[in-house]
Parts: C-alpha cells; sequence; structure tokens
C-alpha cells in the first residue's frame, strides 16, 4: 500500500536491544539523549513536576507566609532540619524543583526542534501519492459518471481549494487521474507553538526575577514615602536588579477610607477599601491624586503600587520625669485578629531619667470578655480603647543591634507597678496614664489609620502574558484542528463510463470518524455537481 | 423585591431543582434498568458494507503509533440486534427524564439569577454560590450535549448524581447568606476567571463520569460476548467510543481550564503585584492543569492509551475536587473563598 504516514514526528526511534552498556561514550550520550527527549521520559517528568509542587501546598512556604514557617518550626522543631535539608519551606525555589523543570524544559526543546524541522519539510512537501485501495479507507465513496476523467478531476481540485486543501494533481493524460489534497497543517503548528510557548514562559518568570523588585511599606496616614530601598520596610531584588533605575516617584497616602459589612452572618468582613494617594513620578513633577483600591493598583513610571493591608495607629504623647515630650505621634500596632485587636508598643527613649516603654493592644471596638479579657469586637472604630503597661530601664536602643518596633526587648527593664500590681489601664481617646513616682505619662490622643502597600516591578510579567497567550493559541489549533488527507480519482470504469473514488484519511484515532465521513460526503456531492456544470457545454457538442 | 426575600427565592428555588433533579435521575435510572436489552440508538448501524473499515495498516506516526483500528462491526451487531425490539415505553422514559432535566435547570438557574441579584453580583462569591453555580454548569453542558444530539443519554444518572451531591453539600455545609464581596473579589478578571473555571470543571466532572463508564464498560468487554451477564451496561455504548466521548470532552475542557488559570493570574497580578505566588489554591489548579496534561500526553505516548490514560484522567479529577474542597477549608491561603470563618 502507498506510504500514508500522516506524522511530521521524526522516524522511529530503533529500538536498542543492547541497552547502553554495550556503547562507546558518543553512542551512549546519543542514546541518553534519545532517552531523554523521548514522549514517555516528558511523561515522567510531567509526574515528577506535578509531585513536586505538592508539598509545597501542604508545608507552609517562606515566600507565602513567613510567620506560619516560624509558628510551624517552633512547633516541629525535630522535623525542622530534615525540611531545611530538603527546602521544603522554599519548594519552589528548590534545587530538585529546579532540576525537575529544567529537564523537562531540555527534554521539551530537544523533542521541539527536530518536530519542528520534520513539520517545515511537510509544509513544504506535496500531498501524498494515492493509496491503490481508496475503499478500504475510513471514510470513501464511489460512483460512475458519464463526465470525463479530467473534467471530474478539475471540478474536483477547484472543490478542494475553495475549501482550502493544498492540491496535487498526478496522472494528467494519463487514463486514471487524480488529485491529492491535505489540510490542517495548523495541528502540528500549534502544538509547536504551545511548546515553543511554554520555553518563552519560562524565560519571561527568569526575566522577572533577575531585573523585577518588590517592596513593602506600611504609612500612616499623613505620611509619605519615596521610592526608594532605605525607605521601605522590606526589599527584595533579583540578581541583575539595578537600583539607580528605581522610578524617583514620591507618594503620600492622604486618608484611608474602610468600610465593614455592619449586619447579618457575614459582620465584620470587609467591604471596601480606598486609599487616597498624592503622588508625583519625580521631585520636580506635579502632584496627582490616585484613589488607590484593591485589585486598581497606581501605576508609575512601570512600577505598580497595591494596597494590601491596613490597620490603626494610635497617637500617643510620652512625657517623662522632667515633663518635657519625649515622643509624641501615631504608633502603628498590628492587627492580631478579624476584629482588628491589634499590638504594638511605644518607645521613648528619650526619657529622662530612665528610657521608658509601654506595651499594649488597641481595641477599636473594645469590649471585656470573661474568659479572654479586653476584646474588639467590631473592626471598625466604634468604642476605641487603648490598653497599656509600662516599662521603665534600658530599651536596649543604642546596642546597634536592629531591634523590632513591634515589640519591647525586656531583657533590661523593668515593668512599672503600684503598691506590688503591675500598671495597666484600659485608655479612652484624650485620656492619660500616669505613671507613679513622677516617672512620666502617656497620653493617648487618637487614632489613624496605616495602609500597608507593596510597590513592585516585574519586567517579566507581560513577557510571561504574551507567552501564556501564545500558549493558549497553540493549545486550541493543536486540540481543535483536525488534519486530514482526501483524494479524489477517477478513470475508466471499463464499461465505458468514468469511475470516480472519493476518500478521507484523518490522524486522529482519537476521534470518531463520522466527522470525516460527513466532510467526504460533502466533497463527493460538490465534485458530482460541479462536474455536471464544468462538462455542461462539452455535452451539448455531444 | 427586597434582596432577604430574593435570597428566600432563591433558595426556595433551589430545593425545588434539587426535588426536580431528583425526579430525573430517577427516570434515567428507570431508562437504563428497562431497556437493558432494547437500546434505542440515534446512530443507526451503518447501511453500506463497504464502509466497515478492514483494519487498514495505517501508519499515523511515530509520535502517535497507530492505534487499534475502530472496530465499527462491533457496534454494529451490538446495537443493530438490539434495536430490533425496542418498545416504546422505556424511550418515553428516557424522554421525560431529559424534560425533568431541562424543567430542573430552568428552576435552578432561576435560582442562581436571585441569588445574584439579592447580592448585587454574580453569584459566585463564596463556595456555596460557586457550588450551586457550578452544578447548574454541570447540567448545562449535558443539556447542550443532547442539544446537540449527540447519544448520550445514557450518562444521565451519572450526571445528575455528582450535580444532587454538590447541591446537598451547597445547602448543608457551605451554606452562607447573600451579602456582598470582599474587596479582593470585586474585579472583572475575577469573574471572568471563575465563570470559565465553573464550566471547565462542567465539562471536566462530564468526563470524569464519561471516563468511569468506560474503564467499566472496557472490563465487560474483555468477556466474550456470549458470556456476558445482562446488565444496565449494555445499554451504554460501547468501551471505545466512550473512551472518544471521554476524550473530546477532555479536549474540550483542558484549553478553557488554561484560559481560566490564565485570568487568576491576571487577576492576582492586579489584586496582590504577583501573578503567581504559589498559595495553595493556585498551587493546585496548577497541579490540575498538569494532570490532565499529563493524561493529554499519556495518550499519544505508547503502553499509556486506554485504561492507563483513563486513570490520570481520573486523577485530574481528584486534584480538581482536591482543591475545591480540601484546600478551601484546610489549607489557608489567599484566596479567602470559603465565606465566613
Ligand atoms: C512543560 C512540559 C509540557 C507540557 C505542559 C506539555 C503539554 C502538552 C499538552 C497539553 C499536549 C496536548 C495538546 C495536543 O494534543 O497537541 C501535548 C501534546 C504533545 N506533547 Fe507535550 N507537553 C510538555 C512537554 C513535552 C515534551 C518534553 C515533549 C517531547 C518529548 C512533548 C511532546 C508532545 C507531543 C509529541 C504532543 C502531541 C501529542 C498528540 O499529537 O496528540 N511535550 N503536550
Amino acid at each position: 500500500m502507498t506510504q500514508t504516514t500522516m506524522s511530521t514526528a521524526p522516524a522511529p526511534e530503533p529500538e536498542q536491544p543492547g541497552g547502553p552498556g554495550a556503547l562507546r561514550p558518543l553512542e551512549l550520550a546519543r542514546w541518553g539523549w534519545r532517552q531523554l527527549t523521548s514522549m514517555r521520559t516528558a511523561l515522567i517528568l510531567l509526574f515528577l513536576l506535578t509531585l513536586g509542587a505538592v508539598p509545597g501546598s501542604l508545608v507552609p512556604q517562606t515566600g507565602v507566609d513567613p510567620v506560619r514557617v516560624a509558628q510551624f518550626k517552633q512547633q516541629h522543631p525535630g522535623l525542622t532540619p530534615w525540611y531545611d535539608r530538603l527546602s521544603l519551606y522554599d519548594v519552589y525555589s528548590a534545587p530538585w524543583f529546579a532540576a525537575i523543570y529544567l529537564l523537562l524544559f531540555v527534554s521539551l526543546a530537544g523533542c521541539v526542534i527536530p518536530r519542528a524541522r520534520a513539520h517545515g519539510r511537510a509544509m513544504r512537501a506535496r500531498p501524498p501519492a494515492v493509496p491503490r485501495n481508496l475503499h478500504r479507507l475510513p471514510a470513501s465513496e464511489t460512483w460512475t459518471t458519464d463526465r470525463a476523467a479530467p473534467d471530474v478531476i478539475a471540478a474536483a481540485r477547484a472543490m478542494l481549494r475553495s475549501r482550502h486543501f493544498r492540491v496535487e494533481i498526478s496522472g494528467e493524460g494519463l487514463p486514471v487521474i487524480a488529485v491529492s489534497a491535505e489540510k490542517g497543517y495548523l495541528r502540528e503548528t500549534g502544538n509547536l507553538l504551545f511548546h515553543v510557548s511554554l520555553l518563552l514562559l519560562l524565560v519571561a518568570v527568569a526575566i522577572g526575577n533577575l531585573f523585577g523588585f518588590k517592596a513593602s511599606v506600611l504609612v500612616v496616614e499623613g505620611g509619605t514615602f519615596s521610592n526608594t530601598v532605605t525607605a521601605y520596610d522590606s526589599f527584595e531584588h533579583g540578581a541583575a536588579f539595578d537600583e539607580s533605575r528605581l522610578a524617583p516617584f514620591t507618594i503620600t497616602l492622604q486618608d484611608l477610607f474602610v468600610r465593614y459589612q455592619a449586619t447579618g452572618d457575614q459582620r465584620g468582613a470587609p467591604r471596601e477599601f480606598r486609599a487616597k494617594l498624592a503622588f508625583s513620578s519625580s521631585p520636580d513633577a506635579p502632584t496627582r491624586r490616585y484613589d488607590l483600591q484593591v485589585n486598581h493598583p497606581l501605576v508609575v513610571d512601570g512600577t505598580k503600587v497595591f494596597l494590601l493591608g491596613n490597620g490603626y495607629a494610635p497617637v500617643f504623647t510620652v512625657r517623662d520625669g522632667t515633663g518635657g515630650v519625649v515622643s509624641s505621634g501615631p504608633v502603628p500596632f498590628l492587627p492580631r485578629d478579624r476584629n482588628f485587636g491589634s499590638t504594638g508598643v511605644v518607645k521613648a527613649q528619650g526619657a529622662q531619667p530612665q528610657q521608658l516603654g509601654f506595651e499594649g493592644l488597641f481595641l477599636p471596638s473594645a469590649a471585656l470578655s470573661t474568659t479572654r479579657g479586653p476584646v474588639s469586637v467590631f473592626p471598625d472604630l466604634t468604642f476605641p480603647r487603648a490598653v497599656l503597661n509600662a516599662w521603665r530601664g534600658d530599651l536596649g536602643l543604642d546596642t546597634g543591634t536592629p531591634q523590632s518596633i513591634y515589640r519591647l526587648d525586656k531583657r533590661r527593664l523593668t515593668q512599672v507597678a503600684v503598691t506590688g500590681k503591675p500598671l495597666a489601664q484600659a485608655l479612652a481617646p484624650g485620656q492619660t496614664m500616669t505613671l507613679p513616682a513622677g516617672q512620666g505619662s502617656i497620653t493617648f490622643d487618637g487614632v489613624r489609620r496605616w495602609a500597608s502597600l507593596k510597590v513592585a516591578r516585574n519586567p517579566g510579567t507581560t513577557p510571561a502574558l504574551g507567552s501564556a497567550a501564545l500558549a493558549l493559541t497553540g493549545l486550541m489549533l493543536s486540540l481543535f484542528v483536525r488534519r486530514r488527507r482526501v483524494w479524489v480519482r477517477a478513470g475508466p470504469d471499463g464499461a465505458g463510463r468514468t469511475l470516480v473514488e472519493v476518500a478521507g484519511l484523518s490522524r486522529l484515532e482519537s476521534e470518531s470518524s463520522d466527522w470525516l465521513a460527513a466532510e467526504v460526503g460533502e466533497i463527493a456531492a460538490g465534485v458530482r455537481v460541479a462536474a455536471v456544470r464544468v462538462a455542461a457545454p462539452r455535452e451539448d457538442e455531444d | 423585591m427586597s434582596s432577604h426575600s430574593l435570597a428566600q427565592l432563591s433558595n426556595n428555588l433551589l430545593y425545588s431543582a434539587m426535588v426536580v433533579y431528583a425526579a430525573a435521575m430517577y427516570c434515567y435510572a428507570a431508562d437504563l434498568a428497562f431497556s437493558a436489552r432494547s437500546r434505542p440508538s440515534k446512530t443507526p448501524p451503518d447501511p453500506t458494507p463497504k464502509l466497515v473499515p478492514v483494519p487498514v495498516p495505517v501508519p499515523v506516526g511515530v509520535a502517535v503509533p497507530a492505534g487499534p483500528p475502530e472496530r465499527w462491526d462491533e457496534r454494529g451487531d451490538r446495537r443493530g440486534e438490539q434495536d430490533a425490539g425496542r418498545p416504546a415505553r422505556s424511550d418515553r422514559v428516557g424522554r421525560i427524564a431529559v424534560s425533568l432535566t431541562g424543567l430542573a435547570f430552568v428552576v435552578h438557574a432561576g435560582s442562581v439569577l436571585a441569588r445574584g441579584l439579592s447580592a448585587g453580583r454574580p453569584p459566585w462569591g463564596n463556595m456555596f454560590e460557586f457550588s450551586s453555580t457550578g452544578a447548574l454548569a454541570v447540567t448545562g453542558v449535558f443539556l447542550v450535549l443532547l442539544a446537540r444530539r449527540q447519544d448520550v443519554r445514557y450518562l444521565g444518572v451519572f450526571v445528575i448524581l455528582p450535580v444532587l451531591l454538590t447541591l446537598g453539600l451547597a445547602v448543608t455545609v457551605l451554606y452562607t447568606e447573600s451579602a456582598q464581596l470582599v474587596p479582593a473579589l470585586k474585579s472583572v478578571w475575577l469573574l471572568i476567571h471563575v465563570t470559565a473555571a465553573i464550566i471547565a470543571s462542567g465539562i471536566f466532572t462530564i468526563g470524569f463520569s464519561q471516563t468511569i463508564c468506560y474503564l467499566v464498560q472496557e472490563r465487560r468487554e474483555r468477556v466474550p460476548i456470549g458470556e456476558r451477564t445482562p446488565s444496565f451496561m449494555d445499554r451504554l455504548p460501547p468501551a471505545a467510543t466512550l473512551d472518544r466521548a471521554a476524550y473530546r470532552m477532555h479536549a474540550f475542557a483542558f484549553p478553557l481550564w488554561t484560559f481560566a488559570v490564565i485570568a487568576g493570574a491576571i487577576w492576582a497580578e492586579n489584586a496582590w503585584g504577583r501573578y503567581w505566588g504559589w498559595d495553595p489554591k493556585e498551587t493546585w489548579a496548577f497541579i490540575t492543569w498538569m494532570v490532565y496534561a499529563c493524561y493529554l500526553h499519556a495518550r499519544a505516548t505508547a503502553g499509556w492509551r486506554g485504561r492507563k490514560a483513563s486513570y490520570v484522567a481520573m486523577l485530574g479529577y481528584a486534584t480538581f475536587l482536591f482543591n475545591y474542597l480540601v484546600v478551601n477549608f484546610v489549607l489557608v491561603g489567599f484566596h479567602t473563598y470559603a465565606g465566613t470563618r
């Protein structure tokens, strides 16, 4: 039977019965390469990558939630050395994870390149010769007609071309003449495009990781920051990031508006966050305004600013034993629960005779729980209270070691007490807590809100989106385009008439061939009708 | 109508839809049971004997070596004989089942619509709504297949059962009062993302049902025809047909799922400043995607076609269920989707 290979894939790999043992180094390398780029290996690597992604969703990840990682490490001290060794807290940047996907992509490249070459050849090749037994193909039709064979074939050719087949006539001038046609090359093109786009996606991700940065900053209402490394609370950047290319913008948080669900079983759920910003893209540029919301980042010169979270910054004034103000202003407290019960500290380094520290809770809607003491019962400000206790001594700020602004280092501090009991007081706005023995006082002046902003630039985002779009296009072509061949042959039937055969063959063994039978039927019907028209004048002459 | 009474209406409609679904499922089951030996077939056996392909040695390529040629003759004699003595009753039951499915769909759609109107937004803001809308998508896909005159009525039980289970779960465990969205969920891309994910999961669900039918049928067909004990499985198409049908569903859902993942990444980029962060929800969407990619690959890999590939497809569906049920409640992530607590 005639050659009817429908594939553009490279030729079959000859089996190597001897295995690798008997081969010389070069052959061994070739053998290894063939193994790596085989479909079976690809499948195994795909499975491995899938499996490798699982632990990262079960074990807390540093990149997702560092706080939970710290908690987990505390709870599982025995596991941690092992987990660390296996990079289980950073699965997606672990060497073994990278090894799997890099191998997969090497395999992918090794698979795509020869297939692309073969496909290029197939696109230039002519549609294949006619198989001898057309009626044996999955879909075929046969009939006889009075029209001459060349007329039938001319009609068939026109018909197939109008259906965007590539056509080739064979046997011209001979009694039996045929047209071969092929269509659906986009299937393989799409498949290659899909796989190549995955490679591009990897490159885009790498670009983002190399050149991008992400930073976070907490700004209190009225506060300003500029886009410089030192202005941020945290700053991460890629290996090829260049600090001098940070866009020189400044942003002021003018006002933060927050609204919560007030009733129903979702009471307290956030409904709206809006941060009113004033920003200028460079020191000389005019100031503009922007309403920053979740899902609506501000974009300045390719750098994006996102609203991530919010909280309260109670405003305190601390006076020391001399009566002078030693600290005043808003102090960000960190929310600890859904109702924004928050914790924080106030440090008065300049207080005399001893440094003063305050530790406490801020409750936007305070209530007294019999089991848990003072708690907040709603996230918005309905009954704000600051519950504080006081410490004196050495805050430890002069030692040079960096210290959290949310915690007191109590090693050289003594808790302030009255008649042996630790001093603690719940303050309403405007109230003052006075320390005994003239050590000073703290006044709760009022409350402001803070917003946590994320500032990021990822030059890989657009390329990644582009590759993803290409991949999707390729995937759809690859899955929905059907590659098929159609042949039409006409010749004498031995009884003075012309025997016409139409047959089709598709590559898709995964699909039923109903559609192919339908298409062959349509083509056959079209050829019958068209052949009548083409042949009509000659019929008149007869 | 107030938002509260709309939500109430939505719930009542949902309970009504469940009753109609149950009736439809009962009819589908009756259709299978009563007509075990009398299959009405929409594709008549081919009259032209020359179309029955003698296994042609058609080399289909290297990446895809030719599978066994399709055995039309087998389908022909199984169905052809069965067609002869088809009683009208079973067909009537089948038609009633389809009508009931249509009715349940309309009532169910009404419930989803009322819910959306009551909350003033698309009805997939929490797990309850996601489940209800997802179940609606499954029925919708099934009705589309029926409307396209595909012979899928046999699937009725296997489609309505998961729909009912999902709705049962929704009204009991997952129920959440109608309310507005948290700010992070207010986004066009979220809408696109969830719509695509819901439709894709509807199609995957049907593909999953077909895969199970295929696996059972394939095992059954290993017994020679004469020795098989009669069963409702006789009503189902032959294994090869079921396998192809399941493949078609998966091949259709996969790009849609891909699109859903991409739309989700665009949304994440807008909301949190990174398009991919490996939070558990994203990770499992990726895992589902990879497993279905494995399935498509497996079908093109020698030695994996048929049963093994089908197991991979089932694994894909299991990962989807894991994402929907376990990840939302057990593994915490950014996607605080599970409604309240
Ligand atoms: C990043 C890893 C990969 C992913 C996510 C992936 C995904 C896919 C998907 C979804 C398909 C189905 C679409 C279609 O049928 O055209 C497919 C097909 C295919 N893939 Fe991959 N693939 C990957 C790597 C590879 C590798 C390494 C090879 C080579 C060994 C390969 C060779 C093929 C071939 C030959 C097909 C066509 C199968 C057919 O004709 O049905 N793929 N791939």
